[in-house]
């Protein structure tokens, strides 16, 4: 009996030990965890894109006229539902990619509409290639060609989405500029869906 | 000395008449000021008509089918071009600009849409489906 007590001595306080560094591990990691999905989860709002004055008085005031800002049901799309992908990976590589947007608003590059609109069609580019190579991955998290009635569209609209189905077109082919104001060098004559000349990389 | 009191007393006279008549809203046949914007009638949804509505007379700008509050014409691009261009009707099975807009007024035909047709709407209406305030008694063909 008290052989068995004196071999089993340490034990307990082994374990005890184990399940506090465990337990404080958890703690710990839940605390670090959801600070860090908090504190991405805040830098994915309107609010917070809209800081920042370049957003705010370019690109914000343009899309306020639009319906995804302003509709018949009130359903809104804001700024990170079509910017920032949902998935955490994706979305996670889109932030990291974002630092790079902050370097250059604190360089001041686009920090007048003027200096903004200069680089409107690089910008605009950038965007509409990650649509297209993402199939418009954020469209579709809304708008689903399955789920799509074609009977309820206008016939136009019914037709188009029938023939860019089988011609395997994404969103962003012919809805471009439908938040935004169009670039100026932007030629509606040259963006035939599936004949558009604005997925190359300028010189 | 006469003339000219009198020529500033009218001048200032026209300028009165004027600012009364400016500030005086003009009244559609609604009973609302025509740049009143609560109107229902002006919020009303274009209608879309697939196939397009008759031409009423010869030569008659042909009116629009759709709804145009998603296209903008404007300084940086003519939204309308985007399916009814030479370059790009055929793929999205729209009426192609007519010929004569490609002809500047001394009728030099031009390689781009001539400039003065530049604006589709001065000339092609969407239609809403308001109810008609008078009747219509005009006859087409």
């Amino acid at each position: 009996m008290s052989d068995q007590s004196k071999t089993s001595a340490p034990k307990p306080r082994a374990r005890r030990v184990t399940w506090l560094i465990l337990s404080a591990g958890i703690l710990i990691g839940i605390l670090f965890w959801g600070g860090f999905n908090t504190a991405m989860e805040a830098t994915n709002t309107e609010q917070f894109c809209i800081s920042c004055h370049e957003m705010k008085v370019n690109v914000y005031q343009e899309y306020t006229d639009t319906i995804h800002y302003t509709n018949r049901t009130g359903v809104r799309a804001t700024c990170p539902d079509c910017h920032v992908p949902k998935d955490w990976v994706h979305k996670i590589v889109r932030k990291i990619q974002a630092s790079n947007e902050l370097y250059h608003h604190f360089k001041g590059d686009v920090d007048t509409p003027e200096k903004f609109e200069a680089q409107r069609i690089r910008l605009a580019q950038n965007v509409w290639r990650t649509m297209k190579a993402t199939d418009s991955r954020e469209c579709r998290n809304c708008h689903d060609f399955e789920s799509m009635n074609y009977n309820k569209q206008e016939s136009r609209s019914s037709q188009s989405h029938q023939d860019a189905e089988d011609a395997g077109l994404t969103c962003i082919d012919c809805h471009k500029g439908i938040a935004h104001q169009l670039p100026m060098e932007y030629d509606p004559e040259q963006d035939a869906p599936g004949q558009s000349i604005f997925y190359s990389v300028r010189d | 000395m006469n003339r000219s009191v009198a020529a500033m007393l009218l001048g200032l006279a026209a300028t009165g008449l004027a600012s009364a008549i400016a500030a005086e809203d003009v009244t559609s046949l609604r009973g609302r000021a025509v740049t009143d914007e609560s109107d229902p009638a002006v919020n009303k949804p274009t209608v879309a008509v697939p196939g397009g509505f008759a031409l009423g007379w010869e030569k008659q700008p042909p009116m629009i089918p759709h709804p145009i509050d998603k296209y903008s014409i404007d300084l940086r691009q003519n939204g309308c071009l985007k399916c009814h261009s030479p370059a790009t009707f055929e793929i999205a099975k729209a009426p192609k600009v007519g010929d004569s807009h490609f002809f500047d007024r001394d009728g030099v035909k031009l390689d781009h849409l001539a400039p003065r047709r530049y604006f589709c709407t001065q000339c092609h209406a969407p239609q809403t489906g308001a109810i008609p305030l008078v009747e219509n008694v005009f006859e087409g063909r």
